[in-house]
C-alpha cells in the first residue's frame, strides 16, 4: 500500500497547482480519503472531477488502495477554500451553479499539518 | 455465463431500472460501509430502487467498471446515467440535489438518514 505522503505527492504532481490532503480513514492504510483543491476542476462535473482523481491511481483502486474517498474543491480567488461546484448535468437539472470566473490569481491554500 | 452475457445483463439493468444501485451485499445485508451508506440514503430518500450485489462473481465488478469508467463500488445509476459513488451520493444528499435527481421530494431532515428499512425491491442477481 502506498504511504499517505506518496498518494498526496502523486495527486499534486498529476494535477499541477493542486493541493491534496490525504488521510487514513481506518488506520489500516488502505482506506484513504483525499481532499483535493484544484482550479482545473472548474468546468468539470463532479463526476468528471472524481474520475480525474481516480485516473491517477488506475489499477490500484480495489487493489493496494482498497478504497479512495474523494472530495473535490474548486478554489475561488480570495476565499477560504469552500467550494462552489457545477451540478451534475442530469435530466431536469440546468447545471447553473458554475464556479465564478477565475482570474488566475487564486490563492493557494497552505498545507495543513501532516 | 460468459463476460459478454454479464455485460449485457448489466447494461439491461442500467437502462431499464430507473434507479439502479450496484453494491457489495444487499440492501438488507450490505457488506461494505460505503454500500451501506448509499442504501441508507436511498431508503431515507424514499426512492424506489433496484440493487445488484457485485460480490458473487468478480467478473461483475470488472464488467461494470468497464462500462461505467468508475473504479469503485457502490455505483448509483439514475435513468441510465452514472450519478456517482458513495462520496458524490452523500454530497448530493446533503445539498438536496439527490432528491431532484431521483425525482422524489427531499426528506425533511436530510442530514439524518432514517434507520434502515427493507429495500423496496428484492436485489437482482446474476446467476
Amino acid at each position: 500500500m502506498p504511504p499517505l505522503e506518496e498518494v498526496k505527492e502523486r495527486i499534486e504532481q498529476a494535477l499541477p497547482g493542486s493541493t491534496a490532503d490525504v488521510t487514513d480513514l481506518t488506520g489500516g492504510g488502505d482506506h484513504l480519503r483525499a481532499e483535493v483543491v484544484y482550479d482545473g476542476f472548474a468546468g468539470l462535473s463532479r463526476l468528471e472531477q472524481h474520475k480525474l482523481v481516480y485516473s491517477i491511481f488506475e489499477g490500484e483502486i480495489g487493489g493496494p488502495i482498497h478504497a479512495l474517498s474523494i472530495k473535490t474543491v474548486i478554489p475561488l480567488a480570495g476565499n477560504d477554500g469552500s467550494s462552489e461546484q457545477r451540478t451534475i448535468p442530469l435530466a431536469g437539472n440546468d447545471g447553473s451553479s458554475e464556479a465564478a470566473g477565475n482570474d488566475g490569481s487564486s490563492e493557494q491554500r497552505t498545507e495543513g499539518a501532516r | 455465463m460468459n463476460n459478454e452475457e454479464i455485460r449485457a445483463e448489466l447494461k439491461r439493468a442500467i437502462e431499464e431500472e430507473h434507479v439502479m444501485l450496484f453494491m457489495k451485499g444487499t440492501p438488507d445485508a450490505p457488506r461494505c460501509g460505503f454500500s451501506a451508506r448509499v442504501t441508507q440514503i436511498l431508503n431515507a430518500s424514499g426512492a424506489d430502487y433496484s440493487a445488484m450485489d457485485i460480490l458473487p462473481d468478480p467478473r461483475i465488478r470488472e464488467e461494470l467498471s468497464g462500462l461505467s469508467g468508475w473504479p469503485t463500488i457502490p455505483q448509483l445509476f439514475v435513468n441510465g446515467e452514472l450519478v456517482g459513488g458513495c462520496d458524490i451520493v452523500t454530497e448530493m444528499f446533503e445539498s438536496g440535489e439527490l432528491a431532484e435527481t431521483l425525482g422524489v421530494e427531499q426528506p425533511a431532515r436530510p442530514e439524518t438518514p432514517a434507520a434502515q428499512q427493507p429495500a423496496q425491491a428484492p436485489p437482482l442477481q446474476i446467476e
